[in-house]
């Protein structure tokens, strides 16, 4: 009856291959900054305290509250604490105990959030419903004020405080990730492999996860922000990483009380968790562009065509 | 013989008075990641109140962003860099947004493919059809509301009055289509162009739009642009045609001679196609391969890649749109050898 | 409508109770407050007797079911530590802390509309990338060091914003109220952007310009009404978390609201006035989500109709 046009094979060009992630990451300036500086941060956490050796424990009460300076070589080089101990050595020190804390946190909320959200999200039902019941529960309540009365109950230790800030984001993975697999079962190739008769876990595991891993990617990447501020609020508050161990947000609140004579030892690791928080989020947000193919060409535009519009319609007549 | 392409036919009513809409030499630049190609180059037509000219053509063509430029609704990342584009006189290139904006709705006005993303869904559609009397008339809410009721009245919508009430979602597609249609005709405009306003639709609702659209040219004497990719929509309900490749007009006039004698291969190969005229028996015969990438048009003709009469000279000069007959204009180095055919 | 708000209030009433429960049984296993409240010479007698008075002696079903008894009676108990009545306590605290919520909420949100809408407007535009960086930034910031160097600066050099309390001026306010904005003003700033870049391409707001309308109208009148539904359920979660800065800013500054009080009565072991506050504190939040779901109605016609799951 009707006879159209349209390509018969539906295609529409022959796809280019997209461009490597590297070379996109060049083109955006601020995402590669940000890269760089996470990178920086893992590797003093990793190979400074080997460097520094036990610079962030030996105390010099002689050298107490000392200034930012260059005359005291390497560790006076951002000051000192009350007890004289070397802030920057202090400073990576508390890299590492914050990234062993953030990290294996985000990981473990986002093994078992996508687990269960991909779960339930592809069987639907019963079992979606009651899964999205729990994750409401848990988001229904403020993470912080949870933690502390779980932390207060069951001691402030590392194990604990990583398993109480995973416990608290794992529904965040699980509504996404059961969005995804909800969307994408009802498509056909997830049909053609139930048909097929494939069980429902390797079905997930090579059709649904690689299809949601960049979105469940992003959502980490901007979720360790959020760890790594709760973790030091809890510290802050008193109630995450006890002394002697230190993490950055425990050296805040240390400072706190010498404000006013030595303002380097609150602000300096404040600057640390910004440097790192900021750096996620815009990695996070380059992540996001970046994996999405109907945005990624945005990333190629050079800067000064980006924000053109319509010059024709500008002309007055 | 007539040197430039022109749609207005020997009809006896012909107004030979100015076009309602005239493009002229009309080119438009998209940039892209790899660079900046010409979607749509050097296109002129002209289209006369009470007649309605098709732009034919397969997806990526450039017929739709034709259209998006003349109504001055180009996506930022496209940009027209030539031509002009004449509504009642005045080149609307040329005009300040607002001026522009002016014309949106009483001269030019576009309806588009899906109805369904493109009704508001969070307004009633009462108060999205009232709307272009707000805007223009600067009526008020209660009498725009009036007019809107009169729209849907006009366009078949049963109840209007309730309906007006109602939001997008709760009505069917073909329902969606009317009103958008009459969103687009409220303040009868002297050109509607419509891109591929039945695509969405099943057989029996396109019927019924295109007789809908028909009879609203009639009535409000508005010239129609309808943008199509569907031959029998443009033998059915066109009087005039335009046929774009890959950016390009390839051959322009009145649709009865240019179905009956295609001047084109690309025009004959498309006519070809179509069941009805096919030899039973034979497998029906296709356009082989596919349209060029946009930046990878050849220099000579365009079409060179899938031509059956292509040659030496159409590898190197593009062929000029040139006339073929009163009304009629081909852009084809050899259009004279498809006369036999 | 009736039928989507009475799922949706059976729905959001789950997580309420599941919630009161969880820090009654979780509160109980911190320990017996009679080592915390009683000297350490008091004799078994004196820490019987204390148990037996507080029912701390009771198996933990039956302190629970007592508890809930009271609190259909709207007794609350009292404080170990003041003997005042906890709700009286509570409610004398909650004010406080609603007042700097709502102000906070009030500013981000409307801010957040002007700056999102206006970077989502020129998508990669100078002003564009300038406000996501700096929302980025601020969502970024932890509040509790945000808030010491509002101390440091304007507090301790220059002397010029008071640092702790509630009495004074509207300067009291300055610094907690911009320390609980950071964060949601700029997690919205995204949000609004974000879906303000999408609703501003969607076919009907070239329909809307289609139409003649003007650039406020196609902003204000087509694009930002779709564009709200997702930064409403975003300011949603925000309000809630709001209660974790609250608890952060009023340490800090010394506000006597409720997020000081929750952390002041876990420390101290005062059972009756944490559960007092977390019941509160959940309650209003069951009703602001309840209320965002009206909104939600009130703004889309097909959340109206459809029931949910």
């Amino acid at each position: 009856m009707t006879a159209t046009l349209e390509r018969p094979d539906g295609t529409v060009a022959a796809p280019k291959r997209p461009p490597r992630w590297w070379l996109l990451l060049g083109k955006d300036k601020m995402a590669a900054v940000a890269a760089v500086v996470l990178g920086l941060v893992l590797l003093t956490a990793l190979a400074g305290p080997l460097l520094l050796g036990d610079a962030a424990t030996r105390q010099d009460l002689d050298a107490s509250l000392r200034p930012p300076s260059f005359d005291h070589g390497i560790t006076g080089l951002l000051g000192t604490d009350i007890l004289g101990r070397s802030v920057l050595a202090r400073l990576v020190e508390a890299a590492g105990t914050t990234l062993s804390v953030a990290m294996p946190a985000v990981l473990f909320s986002l093994v078992v959030g996508s687990a269960i959200g991909m779960w339930a999200g592809y069987h639907g039902g019963r079992r979606e419903n009651i899964a999205m019941r729990v994750a409401d529960v848990i988001l229904s309540f403020p993470s912080l004020l949870l933690a502390v009365v779980v932390l207060y109950v069951f001691t402030p230790s590392v194990a604990n405080i990583v398993f109480i800030l995973a416990l608290a984001r794992i529904p965040i993975y699980l509504r996404t990730a059961r969005a995804e697999a909800a969307e994408l079962k009802s498509r056909l190739f997830v049909d053609a492999a139930r048909t097929f008769g494939t069980a429902s876990w390797p079905t997930i595991y090579r059709h649904i996860l690689p299809i949601a891993m960049p979105t469940l990617l992003t959502v980490a990447t901007l979720d360790f922000c959020f760890v790594m501020l709760s973790e030091s609020s809890l510290s802050f508050l008193g109630i995450g990483i006890q002394p002697p161990d230190v993490s950055w947000g425990l050296m805040v609140a240390q400072g706190r009380q010498f404000l006013q004579t030595a303002w380097w030892i609150a602000v300096l690791p404040g600057v640390a968790i910004v440097l790192t928080t900021v750096s996620a989020t815009i990695l996070a947000a380059w992540v996001r562009l970046a994996t999405d193919p109907a945005q990624r060409w945005r990333l190629t535009l050079p800067t000064s065509k980006r924000g053109k519009r319509r010059v024709t319609t500008e002309v007055t007549a | 013989m007539n040197p430039l392409p022109s749609t207005a036919t020997a009809e006896p009513d012909a107004r030979t008075a100015e076009p309602a809409l005239a493009v002229e030499h009309l080119s438009v630049d998209v940039h892209t990641a790899s660079g900046t190609v010409r979607a749509v180059h050097d296109v002129s037509f002209s289209v006369h109140k009470g007649r309605t000219l098709a732009l034919l053509g397969e997806s990526g063509c450039g017929k739709s962003m034709t259209a998006l430029s003349i109504v001055g609704l180009l996506e930022p990342v496209a940009e027209v860099v030539g031509g002009s584009v004449k509504a009642g006189g005045t080149d609307v290139l040329t005009l300040s947004r607002r001026a522009r904006r002016k014309l949106a709705g009483p001269v030019l006005s576009i309806v588009f493919q899906d109805a369904l993303a493109a009704l508001n869904p969070v307004q009633p559609v009462g108060r999205q059809l009232g709307e272009p009397f707000r805007i223009h008339h600067g009526l008020s809410r209660r009498e725009a509301r009036e007019k809107a009721i009169e729209l849907m009245r006009i366009v078949g919508i049963p109840e209007p009055r309730a309906r007006a009430r109602s939001y997008p979602h709760q009505f069917s597609g073909g329902m969606r289509q009317r009103l958008l249609i009459a969103m687009a005709v409220a303040l009868a405009p002297d050109v509607l162009l419509a891109d591929e306003p039945t695509t969405a639709l099943d057989v029996t609702v396109q019927a019924q739009i295109m007789r809908l659209l028909r009879d609203l040219r009639a009535e409000r004497d508005m010239a129609v642009v309808l943008i199509t990719h569907d031959l029998a929509v443009v033998a059915e309900h066109a009087d005039d045609v335009v046929i774009m490749y890959a950016g390009n007009v390839v051959e322009t006039g009145p649709v009865r001679e240019v179905f009956a004698k295609p001047r084109h291969p690309y025009t004959k190969g498309l006519l070809d196609s179509v069941p009805e005229r096919a030899e039973k028996g034979k497998p029906l015969p296709a356009v082989g391969g596919s349209p060029p990438e946009l930046s990878a048009v050849p220099p000579g003709c365009v079409f060179q890649a899938r031509c059956p009469l292509a040659r030496e000279r159409c590898a190197d000069e593009r062929p000029r749109l040139t006339a073929t007959g009163p009304a009629r204009a081909a852009a084809c180095h050899f259009s004279e050898e498809l006369t036999s055919v | 409508m009736t039928t989507f708000l009475r799922k949706r209030i059976v729905s959001s009433a789950i997580p309420l109770v599941v919630v009161v429960l969880g820090v009654f049984i979780l509160a109980r296993l911190t320990g017996n407050p009679v080592d915390l409240y009683l000297p350490l010479s008091a004799t078994a007698e004196q820490r019987a007797a204390f148990s037996a008075e507080h029912g701390f002696d009771q198996p933990i079903l039956v302190q629970l079911w007592d508890y809930l008894g009271q609190v259909v009676q709207l007794d609350f108990g009292e404080s170990l530590r003041t003997g005042q009545p906890a709700a009286e306590m509570v409610l004398e605290a909650f004010p406080a802390t609603l007042q700097l919520a709502a102000v906070t909420m009030l500013i981000a949100i409307v801010g957040a509309v002007l700056i999102g809408s206006l970077a989502a407007y020129r998508p990669n535009s100078l002003a564009d990338r300038t406000s996501s960086f700096l929302s980025m930034t601020a969502a970024s910031i932890p509040d509790f060091w945000f808030a010491i160097m509002g101390v440091l600066v304007f507090g301790v050099s220059l002397g010029i914003l008071p640092t702790s309390g509630v009495t004074g001026g509207p300067e009291v306010w300055v610094l907690p109220i911009a320390t609980l904005l950071i964060r949601p003003f700029g997690v919205l700033v995204q949000v609004v952007r974000g879906s303000m870049v999408a609703a501003l391409s969607a076919p009907y707001v070239k329909v809307a310009r289609g139409k003649g309308a003007s650039e406020k109208r196609v902003v204000f009148g087509h694009a930002l009404r779709n564009a709200t539904m997702p930064v409403l359920t975003v300011a949603g979660d925000l309000t809630i978390g709001l209660v974790n800065g609250a608890v952060v800013v009023e340490t800090i500054f010394g506000w006597p609201g409720i997020g000081k009080l929750m952390i002041d009565s876990i420390l101290q072991r005062d059972f009756a006035v944490l559960q007092a506050a977390v019941l509160l504190t959940a309650v209003t939040i069951f009703l602001l989500n309840i209320l965002i779901d009206v909104c939600y109605a009130l703004l889309d016609a097909r959340v109206r109709q459809a029931v949910p799951a």
